[in-house]
């Protein structure tokens, strides 16, 4: 305000002379607009440092954890930080070492296993079901198992059908697990600390593309004692003419998505779940109850998937409030191809999500309308 | 080893009469590893084994009310009447189940030396496995893992000579469980011979805290077939399993040294006999007393941390819950 008025005064006269020497009693600084950004890497190395260092029975082990600094580098810094007794550089054994974690979290540790990529956790599943997701129910509560199993899930880039498949159906299958899918660099953190803190063995799905992704983060949420609750999803975007469920690097995608509907005059409403076990079925039916249109999105393969789930769990609670039947996104029903053509069909795109939407929003001709 | 012998024999009749149910695995022939491998260790080591579980239990002071209880799925169980014969857990006296995955306890046993290690607690974990189980890769993996970061673990493959209906020499292409560790030292030990188990589980223990993993094979033999659908007789012959119990059961050869050595009288043993026998008959009346669990337990114990979660019966719009 007082640029404008030296402009308009100018220097020549008095009043422009006098105004220049007016200064505001403190200078003001620029603060930038944005909050502060960090990626998702970050933010899960300093959710691992921060529960490390809180909590000295909390240690990490996985393959290239400690000297190669992780194999995406998630775990940078750690090593040197806590030592080798605390960041386990382990054997190209998932079997072996998955439950030897599981073992120190019978005796009262706290680990966190990381899987380079959840596709080898399939060399381990007997562990995470049998070992851990039973072991409390099976000993009615003697036997507890604090663990965090986590890593890259779903599809990377060109890598693919023996690296690619999502695990958020198989592993949220099972009762006494908890599985989380964090999307933002705030979800990372919040999430990996609540996962780290809970008593109970859960299932830490990352996303490899996400990694390098920036996001702005609130003070709060860079406090060391930030926590997000487990089994709350988050409304990304308010909307009033359709639900769009989604996780993990699909929330991007039906972001967007909803900025494409909006320009067509379709106002999405955008859930990140965050967590698939257990799942906010209270959040997605208060939602639908509101839009009455719900399409799902998921990178996984779509048979038993995630939406299934959630398909149901609205037909038997919100049924009435239907006015479309609900749409479903999901990987192709194929093993991963390489070929980037191919690929590209085989992950849902932006322009599947907004076709389904779209789908979901002009089914209001009755089907006996032919006659 | 006289009230796991009768123990067990116990469970054998109630299996018989529908009271226990699924799967039941007896360990009678097996009593001495149990007995003596206790009586070298601490409360605060552990000991971790696979589902023929009930006297390793019983070693480690579970109560025989409480195990019969589980058996016949009662409230009064020691899960509860959740786990059943095969899980079984005494998490206050280091005893870490009960496990019915073949070789799985393997490397969660590591495990917990792993926890014993980190907190320097000078304790060791016994991890029992079969030698069917000794070929499983997952104890190769853990193996590798325990030697390299020396785990205070001693692998004690308890070999029945039989994986359920397969020989150890149709099953192995190496029976000499106790060298498979090549670069883990083994040991073999006379499993019918209660002060042998002891003194090797000694031995054991001393090594494992100063130089890491050691294996012990037990020689031992199971009297039953590998559960109680198994009569154990299809893959052996009756002539062997009455061979052992004359030449080798491990009681009888604890008696005659008693006798021997005027430690006690034939009428002291006949007397302690009929004690045991009327004290395991006493836990199964007691154990029967117990009822079967409220159906609220359905839902317990799912998660530690239940609070607000919501759960599922068969049919949701009959019985769905919030966890407790």
């Amino acid at each position: 305000m007082l640029g404008v008025a030296r402009r308009r005064l100018g220097s020549g006269t008095v009043l422009g002379q006098l105004m220049q020497t007016l200064r505001p009693a403190a200078a003001p600084r620029t603060y930038s607009a944005a909050a502060k950004e960090i990626t998702v890497r970050e933010a899960l190395n300093s959710a691992l440092d921060e529960e490390m260092s809180a909590d000295p029975s909390v240690f990490l082990m996985g393959e290239e954890v400690g000297e190669y600094q992780g194999a995406y580098k998630i775990s940078k810094g750690l090593l040197d930080k806590y030592g080798p007794d605390r960041v386990l550089d382990t054997p190209i054994t998932e079997a072996g070492f998955t439950g030897i974690g599981v073992g120190a979290a019978y005796h009262g540790l706290r680990p966190i296993v990381e899987f380079m990529t959840f596709n080898f956790s399939m060399q381990a599943i007997d562990h995470i079901i049998n070992s851990a997701a039973k072991s409390n129910y099976m000993s009615a509560g003697q036997i507890s198992v604090p663990i965090v199993f986590r890593g890259p899930n779903g599809a990377a880039a060109g890598v693919g059908a023996q690296h690619s498949q999502c695990y958020a159906a198989w592993y949220a299958h099972v009762p006494g697990l908890k599985v989380l899918t964090p999307y933002s660099a705030e979800d990372a953190r919040g999430l990996l600390k609540a996962a780290i803190r809970d008593p109970d063995p859960v299932v830490f799905l990352e996303n490899e593309l996400l990694y390098g992704e920036s996001f702005p983060v609130s003070a709060e949420a860079l406090d060391s004692s930030f926590c997000l609750p487990i089994g709350k999803a988050k409304i990304e975007r308010q909307g009033k003419d359709v639900t769009i469920t989604a996780f993990s690097k699909m929330v991007g995608y039906a972001l967007q998505a909803a900025d494409i509907l909006a320009k067509e005059g379709i106002s999405a409403e955008v859930i990140n779940l965050r967590s698939i076990r257990p799942l906010d079925r209270a959040a997605i039916n208060a939602s639908v109850r509101k839009t009455n249109r719900l399409v799902t999105v998921e990178e996984g393969f779509p048979q038993h998937g995630v939406g299934a789930e959630i398909c149901m769990a609205v037909v038997e609670d919100s049924f009435e409030y239907l006015d479309a039947p609900v749409e479903r996104i999901a990987g192709a029903d194929v093993p991963m191809p390489y070929a980037a053509n191919l690929e590209r069909m085989a992950v849902p795109q932006v322009e599947d999500i907004v076709r389904a939407a779209k789908r979901a929003c002009y089914r209001a001709v009755p089907m006996a309308a032919t006659a | 080893m006289l009230l796991m012998r009768r123990f067990e024999t116990a469970a054998d009749s109630l299996y018989k009469s529908k009271l226990i149910r699924g799967f039941c695995h007896l360990y009678d022939g097996q009593e001495a590893v149990a007995v003596g491998m206790e009586s070298a260790l601490t409360r605060r080591d552990a000991i971790i084994t696979a589902y023929r579980d009930h006297c390793l239990y019983l070693a480690r002071g579970g109560d025989p009310v409480s195990a019969f209880a589980e058996l016949m799925g009662r409230a009064g169980g020691c899960a509860r009447g959740k786990g059943g014969s095969m899980h079984f857990y005494k998490r206050d006296a280091n005893f870490f189940g009960g496990h019915g995955i073949v070789g799985a306890q393997v490397p969660l046993g590591c495990g917990v030396a792993f926890a014993q290690r980190y907190r320097k607690e000078g304790t060791v974990t016994f991890d029992l496995y079969g030698d069917g189980a000794a070929n499983q890769g997952q104890l190769f993996e853990a193996l590798n893992m325990a030697a390299l970061w020396k785990l205070p673990v001693v692998l004690v493959c308890e070999n029945n000579h039989y994986g359920m209906g397969t020989a150890e020499w149709k099953a192995s292409k190496s029976p000499a469980y106790y060298k498979r560790g090549d670069y883990v030292p083994g040991l073999k030990v006379d499993g019918m011979d209660v002060l042998a188990v002891k003194q090797a589980c000694k031995f054991a223990k001393e090594h494992v805290l100063a130089k890491g993993p050691i294996i012990l094979e037990m020689d031992t033999y199971r009297y039953h077939g590998h559960s109680m659908s198994d009569p154990g007789s299809t893959y052996r012959t009756r002539d062997e399993i009455a061979g052992i119990r004359q030449e080798r059961d491990p009681i009888e050869r604890v008696r005659k040294l008693l006798l021997a050595h005027d430690f006690a009288t034939t009428q002291e043993l006949k007397d302690m006999e009929k004690e045991i026998r009327k004290e395991v008959d006493a836990a199964i009346a007691k154990a029967k007393e117990s009822p079967m669990p409220d159906p609220s337990e359905l839902f317990t114990n799912v998660y530690v941390n239940d609070c607000g979660l919501e759960s599922f019966g068969v049919d949701r719009k009959v019985v769905r819950t919030v966890l407790p």
